[in-house]
């Protein structure tokens, strides 16, 4: 009921406003058109200059609220090159921008009708065109170049003797597996998946499969000033591992392996300090939506020192001893493996991945 | 002229037409609802599309709420929207629902079918002087499987499960599996065949506009003499025949792997409780066949804007279109590079860094033709004689905002910078400004131009002006401070932010945008409301060229019947845009008027 008088309402108003609208019309017509075409266009003129104004006025005021949200510099040193790279940008695009529109309402201010000034017929110049075809290209290329330039730094192999952290999406969290300490993802297969107690599908038959650790509340834990490695993948649909602090950022695909490398140049403890804000957290969000929890995707990074990272790693237990912690575990596990149809029909692209 | 020939065919297919005129008044059906005449199909798109606008833009208004203020209940969504928003608090599943169909509709229904379906139909006839389509049939028949898409998709509102809500892009495995999410059953199949037929519908248009383009032109109009509203109607057809079909093939390969058990797009999948049989497709597959239509489609969108515009601002401006050559260079240059850039959608999903730097290449030079039509547009304006109407003030709204949007595209166009900035508000603000209001402000400027053509009527002045700004100030209000949001990293499609340390604090800013959201809403109901009564109420227009226009739409009768011309169709003699003094006081000459002695062509 309340919605059929609202619309009803809004029918009104707009009857209302047509009507003041159109009577306005119909007094212009006494007035003369042409006088008040005249006046019209005079304060078109006028309000488009105002409304500029004010758009830079806007644009100020927006800068003062939001500015002060933004991230904090770069927790990646990729990440610099990133903020680098953006100022560039910035600064050419916002000049062109500034200049641009700048021309636009003046244009339109300096250029409205009037009577004493006829419109100057100027059908081209092929000088002006290829001016302005030359000098966007040239700028272009320059921002192409620092970009691939980057491009390839970024997507390029990560370095050796980096920390290597798989990250497995699935509605709607996130999984982190460490290699343990023999250094070596264990298999996976994903018909081997068990939400109750093998959630990425480890198989037990692989040795290196038994020290792998699993961090089932998406708390990825990283070494400051060491290179990190992700492997990415996904059990269900794709995901996407965001790292805004790191200005990171890759899609978890089922069936694909992707990789991303960075290195972290601040300590979770360190930019608690930097941003003065004690709550602070790298957060993984997902950006690639994945269904209804897509918004509730949530991850976190904890940078630490290898020294705060070794003592936290040896407090994990290895995933097969969490699951199995009777002593005859090993026995069941591999009466398991072989019950599961068609292991041998699997892929594991997780272990040539990390072995590579 | 190689010209002659098929111009010779096509006067002998106009003398046909002739006696249409002697016809007794035509019955109600075949003048309203199956029209074969392009006029009224054209109009038939535009009202169809604003029908959508106004419900993809209510979906726009129940997501903003959800965002704007979560904590809040609006019991007058639970009226419009059912179970869906009990006690008028959206749910998840329709959240993404609704952001899923704002983007379809508005995409595929509006900026495709409603703009470039409403202009090129109503357009391309009586601006080369023809007296109808190629074929008025297959015309018609578009029209009708647009329709018929339009219904599915409208039907998909109400299933149980409720519609498609994988995101217009809807990428498998989450469209492909219904255990992925509810928008994944009954509804995700009405939205691929209702894409279907929209493609059937497009090809037939643009089959159709190509052919009446190239073939249908009126004695003496050069491709060279054509304005550049049908150089841009030409490239957009050209782009939607050459990449809508893969679309299909992309649809029809994921209608398999829901259905019959194919694994195109699927692979190692485990999903509600089980590992599912499918192994060895690859979903990236789908992305590429996606976005070879979805990047073509930006530009789909773009381009009847940018012709418009173009005529407009010249017209107004009492000016000649500055570089017009240059601008049909230009819409070369966009469309053939539109095709190749794709894959700059996906430059996180894991493909060949070689290949990500062709695409970045590739993706930057599509600014250099845009640079270019600014540029232009700029020049034609100076030392004009501006005339500030309704349609030259959208006009004017049109590059600023298509200045601020693309700018922005090379930020996004290079890989480095978008691993950051993809999927966050960076990329709403950027698209919806360059695709989105600016196509939108193209086609309110085209409106607000042609409608004293298409109805014999204008629209009221002022209602047109306060719905400019309007929508001017609310579109750069709400999608401006996105940018700061999209800069940090906040991602999109997110039904709440709350729980989120980085991000919670934009709630203000989230909640100040939904206000203006609601305002520009209204906005745009005014000019729906103003489009309707001035239909019937509006001002009559009394002249034949009310905005002294060159080009040949004005020769017509104020009311044209089906054929246009009563007489023969006129021939033309010189370019589209001698707005200058034709020695009796006036200061265009129409493309009709022969040259006078002496007079150099352009």
């Amino acid at each position: 009921m309340s919605g059929l008088i609202l619309t009803a309402l809004v029918i009104l108003v707009f009857i209302i406003i047509y009507q003041i609208a159109k009577a306005s019309e119909y007094a212009n017509i006494i007035r003369g058109e042409e006088v008040v075409a005249k006046s019209t266009n005079k304060l078109m003129a006028v309000l488009l200059v105002v409304v500029f104004i004010l758009g830079l006025y806007g644009i100020y005021k927006c800068h003062q609220y939001l500015a002060p949200l933004g991230l904090p510099e770069s927790a990646s040193v990729q990440g610099l090159e990133y903020e680098k790279m953006l100022h560039v940008t910035l600064i050419i695009t916002g000049a062109v921008f500034l200049a641009t529109q700048a021309v636009l309402f003046w244009f339109s201010y300096k250029y409205q009708a009037r009577d004493d000034k006829k419109p100057y017929f100027y059908s081209h110049n092929n000088k002006l065109e290829v001016i302005w075809t030359t000098i966007p290209a040239l700028t272009l290329m320059v921002l192409v170049a620092i970009g691939l330039k980057n491009w390839v730094t970024i997507t390029g192999k990560a370095p050796e003797g980096a920390l290597k952290v798989q990250v497995m999406g699935k509605q709607f969290n996130w999984v982190i597996r460490y290699a343990g300490k023999d250094g070596v993802f264990g298999k996976t297969n994903f018909r081997l998946i068990n939400d109750a107690n093998n959630i990425l599908g480890l198989d037990w038959n692989d040795p290196a499969s038994k020290d792998d650790i699993i961090v089932e509340n998406g708390e990825a834990h990283i070494i400051n000033n060491k290179d990190v490695q992700f492997i990415i993948n996904s059990r269900d649909v794709i995901h996407d591992v965001g790292l805004p602090h790191f200005r990171m950022k890759m899609d978890a695909v089922p069936g694909i392996t992707t990789t991303m490398w960075f290195t972290p140049r601040k300590t979770t403890a360190e930019m608690k300090q930097l941003t003065g804000n004690k709550d602070f957290v790298y957060e993984i969000t997902c950006d690639q939506m994945c269904g209804k929890g897509h918004y509730s995707m949530r991850g976190t990074v904890v940078v630490e020192t290898e020294k705060e990272f070794n003592t936290w790693l040896a407090e994990q237990k290895p995933y097969y001893d969490l699951q199995h912690p009777a002593e005859a575990a090993p026995a069941t596990a591999v009466k398991e493996g072989t019950e599961t149809p068609a292991p041998a029909a699997a892929q594991d692209t997780t272990k040539t991945v990390a072995s590579k | 002229m190689g010209n002659d020939a098929t111009l010779a065919h096509a006067h002998g297919a106009h003398e046909h037409h002739e006696g249409h005129h002697d016809h007794p008044k035509q019955h109600f059906l075949t003048k309203y609802i199956f029209s074969q005449d392009h006029k009224m199909i054209g109009k038939q798109y535009l009202v169809t599309g604003i029908i959508w606008a106004v419900i993809g833009a209510l979906f726009s208004v129940f997501f903003r709420l959800q965002l704007g203020f979560p904590e809040s209940s609006f019991p007058i969504m639970e009226q419009f929207l059912g179970h869906w928003a009990k006690g008028g608090k959206l749910t998840p599943e329709f959240y993404y629902a609704l952001v899923t169909m704002h983007g379809t509709i508005l995409v595929f229904f509006v900026l495709t079918a409603g703009l470039s379906g409403t202009f090129s139909n109503f357009l391309i006839p009586l601006q080369i002087g023809a007296r109808d389509m190629a074929s008025p049939f297959m015309n018609m028949l578009s029209y009708w499987f647009f329709f018929v898409s339009s219904v599915i998709m409208f039907v998909s509102l109400f299933v149980q499960t409720g519609p498609a809500a994988g995101g217009w892009t809807t990428y498998p495995p989450l469209s492909a599996l219904k255990e992925a999410s509810l928008g994944s059953g009954l509804g995700m199949d009405l939205w691929l065949i209702s894409m279907v037929l929209f493609v059937v519908s497009q090809l037939l248009g643009g089959l159709n506009y190509i052919t009446t383009i190239l073939n249908m032109r009126t004695n003496g109009m050069k491709m060279t003499r054509m304005p550049l509203t049908i150089w841009s109607f030409f490239f957009t057809a050209i782009l939607g025949v050459l990449s809508f079909p893969v679309l299909v093939s992309g649809v029809v390969l994921l209608i398999f792997d829901r259905h019959m058990g194919t694994s195109f797009y699927l692979s190692e999948i485990f999903i509600g409780g089980k590992a599912l049989s499918h192994i060895g497709g690859s979903a990236i597959l789908y992305q590429h066949l996606f976005w070879f239509l979805g990047h073509p489609e930006v530009y789909i969108v773009m381009l009847p804007g940018m012709g418009m515009a173009s005529e407009i601002l010249s017209t107004h401006s009492r000016k000649p279109i500055f570089g017009y050559l240059a601008m049909i260079i230009s819409l070369i240059g966009i469309t053939s590079l539109a095709l190749v850039v794709w894959a700059h959608h996906m430059f996180v999903s894991g493909m060949s860094p070689f290949l990500g730097s062709v695409f970045v290449l590739l993706t930057l030079l599509i600014a250099i033709p845009s640079a270019i039509k600014v540029f232009n547009w700029l020049t034609t304006i100076w030392r004009g004689s501006i005339r500030f109407t309704v349609p030259m003030m959208f006009a004017i709204g049109f590059v600023s905002i298509f200045i601020s949007g693309g700018l922005t595209g090379i930020w996004l166009g290079n890989s480095a910078l978008d691993i950051h900035l993809h999927d966050t508000y960076f990329v709403i603000a950027h698209f919806h400004l360059v695709m989105g209001v600016s196509a939108f402000f193209g086609m309110f400027a085209g409106v607000y131009h042609w409608f004293p053509k298409m109805f014999g009527r204008f629209m009221n002045n002022t209602l047109g002006y306060i719905h400019f700004f309007i929508t001017f100030i609310g579109a750069y209000l709400i999608f401006w401070p996105m940018h700061y949001a999209g800069l940090a990293g906040m991602p999109r499609r997110y039904y709440d932010y709350s729980a989120w340390v980085s991000y919670k604090d934009y709630q203000p800013m989230n909640a100040f945008i939904t206000v203006v959201v609601v305002i520009t809403f209204f906005a745009q109901l005014l000019f729906v409301f103003n489009f309707f009564v001035s239909m019937f109420r509006g001002r009559k227009v009394t002249s034949q060229n009310p905005w002294k226009a060159t080009t040949l739409e004005w020769t017509t009768p104020v009311h044209p019947e089906h054929g246009n011309w009563e007489g023969p169709i006129p021939e033309v003699h010189r370019w589209p845009y001698d707005y200058k003094d034709d020695g009796h006081g006036n200061d265009f000459i129409p493309q009709n008027v022969p040259l006078r002695p002496g007079e150099e062509e352009h």
